[in-house]
């Protein structure tokens, strides 16, 4: 008795439990975020039911229910009266139309090329750490307008047929999409700086000039736009002189968007300290020479995520251009429709799924591009 | 960098894109440009159509490719424009086209306040009702209550509303910008009725989901006279629209075809003979070869050629000559003799 | 000052007046004002010559011409026989009735998504971050597209319906609801309401000053609501019960057009209504879900604490801490939203809603006067965005007072 150690000093450390499993690893997790109370249980069951019963019939239709090959409308047909999958075979028949419209088969090769230079030149562009991009802005903004002008219209010298002329008509698809979208936002680029410098003026009249052509075409709806310049610009010009309709469409889009870029540029602008023009003065540097050394380098990196964002808006308005008659991207699908060879229940609901599939694709990414620039110029300015 | 050149770049695309005519006649024009523009409707079959491989065919096509043989002896020195139901007046008044042969009815404001002339009638048609065969609905009459769809900014929706309001029968209207939208909304049941042209009714008839399972009714509840258009204030072309048409008539009523088109240069016929350009100098007074009718023949056809083609029974439409077959067959063409 | 006057007095000497700035700023504007009088000089002379050339009518007289065309919606009472000044001011009608509805229902569910942005739950959250990122990635017009052409195939036809409680019956047709029939005295009924409201602002009022004053509070919200709810429902059985209830008819036996709900009984919201509001208010809702997200996270979190030490709840804190410093910056970019919806609602062409674009295309397909016709659009939509832009200059001078 007298020798047991009425005390006990430990002199290893105990082993570490682990932390108990309520509160780590999955269930733990599930817990914390999940299950924390009863309304927040009541609130996670509410929102897996409603993803449940969005997302079953979804890939229901788009996948498992859905026909991926066939020649015609017969395949596509439900077999026991009910609503049928996707056709998937109709997509990928009429695929060329939707991304070239009726553009002849045998010149397609041209949009191809113009497609290509497209992504060449815009990928570099975009990405921050690629070398030469002056030259590449260069490229992009004055040289592949150009050569994707003459590819897609044609050249002709006289009797000389180097590429032979498609008229605009038969243009349509994604082609009219993307031509409509990137002239207007690459048009109106140097026209909303203008008038973002404009704006900013301390000359009056320049100042209110600007605001009012600003603030009259971000006022007007753009189908009352598009509705002007197919049925009114006509009107305005003088007699015989006539404009293609695709060119009137890209005038009126490149006026509407150069609004929106003069108020994205102006935010630009305001963002830069005073003493960057003070200094620029002090330089002996005249109003142009500031701007175009000091001022707008600054001001526009500062804007590409706004400027991303622009072309976001545009690039989903061009949808718009479908109610004055032209075939883009969601026009070209919804006049496939009506084909008799493949109209079935679901194509419908099929081509407007691809459509989405489409527009969502492009307005998403650059949407996460837009968010990267922003992140990464955002760290770059606070140094 | 992008400041100082796109406006450049712009101004350069627009001035090759901006087509500028500056005769003082359209006949003038368009022999300077080399081909005539033709302003069409956007798609309906039969009419004026655009297949997959990118040709455009139906009777108004036609039309202007015998306009085009005419002026040129070139069927193919024709360039079409599709035109909205809005902008086809705009288009043609401003130029854009030099003629338009787009199912357009012949009214008399249209004629008269404008600024536009009616060249002649290449289609009589009329308004009628489709409906679904299983409402068992077998006259107009028994419309009562019905939605109607049709599109905007034609005659059509205000004959519908004539129509409903005259025999005191209440009705729904739902009207849309395009056709497509329209044949859309019927086929998924938004609507009891569809209404437009006969003609067009066939035609957009083939683009529902089962073509079979719906019917025209026998009504014709307006008149509708569809022909091509010029611009008021020319008189020489305007002539040479007008008598294009009535070659292509004369030509079916003389027996002169495509086919026998060479042959019958040596008619004995001076009917013929005056048509082709054999006998007088009909061609010079239009400011035009003496064989401009011989051209259209050859290279187009004759009205009935041009129909059957296009809109006759042998075709998916499958509509029959009707008020459209010759004044001596019992129908309403009547051309005036080239004499 | 005296090195500056004498620096001022030198200038013009040295510099020429080519390089004056205030001589070239002078210059320029003149060389604008002359540049845009010589546009609009050649675009007024070429319009005027193409008018007469083509004999195109012109002038506003057309306005009091019989239309001729039938609508299927109006709010006010219109007819074949109705003048085109008629039709047109119907579809502006249409128009605001599209947007105001849209409005409310955007401003609901953009405020329930934005705040579930927010969440601690993660289903909840992701399944937000999900709907913001799809739907304001897609074109509007798809959308509307969607919500027209497609649903419109998955709903029962003219001949069937879905009911609810048997009083709200949705088909192809539409959504039918009961329809109040205004007997005699129920102006009354809706005075009854608006001096609700009034009495409602009043105790409001006067509530907050004495809980200002006395630190006593007084149930102001409850009191308003069963003041702006009770009131009119007093009135309605004071004044004898003048208001009924019209109930959709639907028909089963007789001609099978005449089958299905019968046309002019009960209320019907026609399905072009129905998709572009959907459409709209889901397509908005994205945009200002992300606001109030914005909005609640510029709150910065030490106001959140501060109130909670101070001993509010959750709901409090949010009322009346969180929130109203968040509207201060929602509020600007939701009223560009609003415009936005607005402005959008002219989509409604695209499906036979017959909006004010709708309806001037008609009058312009009738008529011919694309610039009168172009230029109501133009005024109107300018109109309604001048007076959104004056509002919020209103409400942006109102809320810098109230910052100290």
């Amino acid at each position: 008795m007298a020798n047991t150690d009425l005390f006990h000093i430990r002199t290893e450390e105990a082993p570490r439990l682990p932390a108990p499993i309520s509160t780590t690893g999955v269930i733990g997790w599930m817990r914390q975020n999940l299950f924390s109370s009863v309304g927040n249980t009541v609130l996670t069951v509410i929102g897996i039911l409603i993803a449940y019963s969005l997302i079953e019939p979804l890939i229901k239709f788009a996948l498992i229910d859905a026909v991926w090959s066939g020649s015609n409308r017969e395949a596509c047909l439900p077999q026991d009266g009910g609503h049928g999958g996707a056709c998937w075979a109709y997509v990928e028949a009429f695929f060329p139309q939707f991304i070239y419209g009726r553009y002849p088969s045998e010149e397609i090769w041209r949009v191809n090329i113009v497609y290509f230079l497209f992504a060449a030149l815009l990928v570099p562009l975009a990405m921050p750490s690629a070398p030469f991009k002056k030259l590449n802005a260069i490229l992009f903004l004055v040289v592949f307008p150009i050569v994707s002008y003459y590819l897609l219209t044609g050249l002709v010298f006289g009797d000389w047929v180097i590429l032979p002329i498609v008229e605009t008509a038969v243009w349509g698809g994604l082609l009219v999409t993307l031509v409509i979208a990137v002239t207007g936002i690459v048009a109106s680029l140097p026209l909303g700086i203008a008038l973002a410098l404009g704006r900013r003026s301390k000359m009056p009249i320049i100042k209110l000039v600007s605001i009012i052509f600003i603030e009259f075409w971000r006022g007007v709806p753009l189908i009352t736009v598009l509705f002007m310049s197919s049925v009114m610009l006509p009107l305005f010009l003088p007699e015989g002189v006539t404009f293609d309709k695709l060119l009137r469409v890209l005038i009126g889009v490149t006026l509407f968007s150069a609004a929106y870029m003069a108020e994205v540029v102006r935010g630009g602008l305001q963002a830069i300290p005073k003493g960057q023009y003070e200094g620029a003065m002090a330089l002996g540097l005249r109003f142009w020479p500031m701007m175009y050394l000091i001022i707008l380098p600054q001001a526009l990196k500062l804007v590409i995520p706004g400027i991303v964002n622009t072309f976001i808006g545009l690039f989903k308005d061009t949808t718009l251009v479908l109610i004055v008659g032209m075939y883009d991207l969601l026009g070209m699908i919804q006049s496939s429709f009506t084909d008799p060879t493949w109209s079935t229940p679901s194509t419908g609901h099929t081509g407007y799924l691809f459509a989405a599939l489409v527009f969502w694709t492009f307005c998403f990414g650059m949407s996460r591009y837009s968010i990267f620039m922003e992140r990464k110029l955002h760290t770059g300015h606070k140094r | 960098m992008s400041n100082k050149f796109l406006p450049l770049v712009i101004g350069a695309a627009m001035g090759v894109a901006v087509t500028t005519a500056a005769g003082a006649t359209t006949l003038e024009d368009v022999k300077a440009k080399g081909f005539i523009q033709c302003g069409v409707s956007q798609g309906l079959p039969g009419f004026s159509n655009l297949d997959a491989q990118g040709n455009w065919t139906g009777i108004d096509v036609d039309y202007c490719r015998a306009m085009a043989a005419a002026v040129f002896g070139d069927a193919s020195a024709v360039k079409f424009t599709p035109l909205s139901a809005k902008e086809r007046f705009t288009a043609l008044q401003s130029g854009e086209v030099d003629v338009l042969s787009r199912n357009t009815t012949w009214t008399m404001s249209r004629d008269t306040q404008l600024g536009l002339n009616f060249a002649g009638v290449n289609y009589y048609d009329g308004q009628g009702f489709m409906v679904r065969k299983d409402l068992g609905v077998t006259s107009a009459l028994e419309l009562s209550g019905a939605s109607v769809c049709t599109n905007t900014g034609t005659t059509t929706e205000l004959n519908v509303a004539d129509y409903f309001r005259a025999n005191n029968m209440p009705y729904e209207i739902v009207a849309f910008e395009k056709a497509d939208e329209v044949v859309g909304a019927y086929d998924a049941g938004r609507c009891d009725v569809y209404t437009t042209d006969a003609s067009g009714l066939y035609a957009q008839r083939l683009k529902l989901t089962n073509p079979g399972d719906h019917m025209v009714l026998p009504e014709i509840i307006s008149k509708e006279p569809l022909g091509p258009v010029v611009r008021q204030g020319d008189d020489e072309w305007f002539n040479i629209a007008k008598w294009t048409l009535n070659a292509m008539l004369n030509a079916e009523e003389l027996g002169v075809s495509s086919e026998n088109v060479d042959e019958m240069k040596s008619s004995d016929n001076p009917a013929v003979k005056r048509l082709l350009g054999v006998e007088g100098a009909f061609g010079e007074a239009i400011g035009l070869p003496n064989d401009w009718a011989y051209a259209i023949i050859k290279n187009v056809g004759n009205y009935e050629e041009s129909f059957n083609a296009n809109v006759g029974p042998d075709t998916p439409l499958g509509i029959s000559r009707g008020v459209n077959a010759l004044w001596n067959d019992g129908g309403f063409m009547y051309a005036p003799p080239v004499r | 000052m005296s090195v500056m006057e004498q620096d001022s007095a030198g200038a013009p000497a040295r510099a020429s007046l080519l390089n004056d700035p205030k001589v070239r700023g002078i210059f320029y504007q003149i060389v604008l004002v002359v540049a845009i009088t010589a546009l609009g000089y050649v675009i007024v002379t070429n319009t005027i010559a193409n008018l007469e050339r083509q004999n195109i009518a012109s002038g506003w007289s057309f306005l009091e011409n019989t239309a001729g065309f039938g609508t299927n919606q109006s709010l006010v009472s219109y007819s074949e026989t109705s003048t085109y000044g008629r039709a047109i001011f119907v579809g502006f009608l249409n128009t605001l009735l599209v947007a105001a509805v849209g409005i409310f229902f955007a401003t609901v569910i953009g405020f329930i998504i934005g705040i579930a942005r927010l969440s601690n739950n993660w289903v909840i959250n992701r399944l937000a971050y999900c709907y913001v990122e799809l739907v304001r990635n897609i074109p509007l017009l798809l959308q509307i597209f969607f919500w027209y052409f497609a649903v419109l195939r998955s709903i029962p036809g003219k001949r069937e319906k879905w009911s609810l409680f048997d009083t709200f019956h949705l088909n192809i047709g539409g959504l039918r609801l009961p329809k109040p029939i205004m007997g005699t005295g129920s102006e009354w009924v809706g005075y009854a309401f608006l001096i609700g409201i009034a009495i409602a602002i009043f105790v409001a009022r006067w509530a907050r000053k004495r809980q200002e004053a006395t630190g006593q509070p007084f149930p102001a919200f409850l009191t308003g609501v069963g003041l702006i709810i009770g009131l009119p429902i007093l009135t309605y059985f004071v004044m004898g019960m003048p208001i009924g209830l019209e109930f959709p008819n639907f028909v089963e036996t007789g001609p099978i057009l005449r089958q299905g709900f019968e046309l002019n009984v009960g209320l019907n919201i026609i399905p072009e209504f129905l998709a572009l509001t959907a459409a709209l208010s889901i397509y908005t809702a994205s945009f200002i879900a992300e606001i109030v997200r914005a909005g609640i996270q510029a709150v910065s979190h030490g106001q959140t604490e501060a109130a909670h030490a101070l001993g509010l709840r959750n709901g409090p804190t949010l009322r009346l801490v969180v929130i109203p410093q968040a509207m201060r910056v929602i509020i600007p970019p939701l009223t560009s939203q609003y415009l936005n919806l607005t402005k959008n609602s002219s989509l409604a062409v695209a499906i036979a809603y017959p909006d004010l674009v709708s309806m001037g295309g008609t009058v312009l397909n009738q008529t011919g006067q694309a610039i009168e016709i172009i230029g109501i659009w133009m005024a109107v939509y300018l109109s309604l965005s001048l007076i959104t832009s004056a509002f919020m200059n209103w409400y942006n001078q109102r809320m810098a007072l109230v910052e100290r």
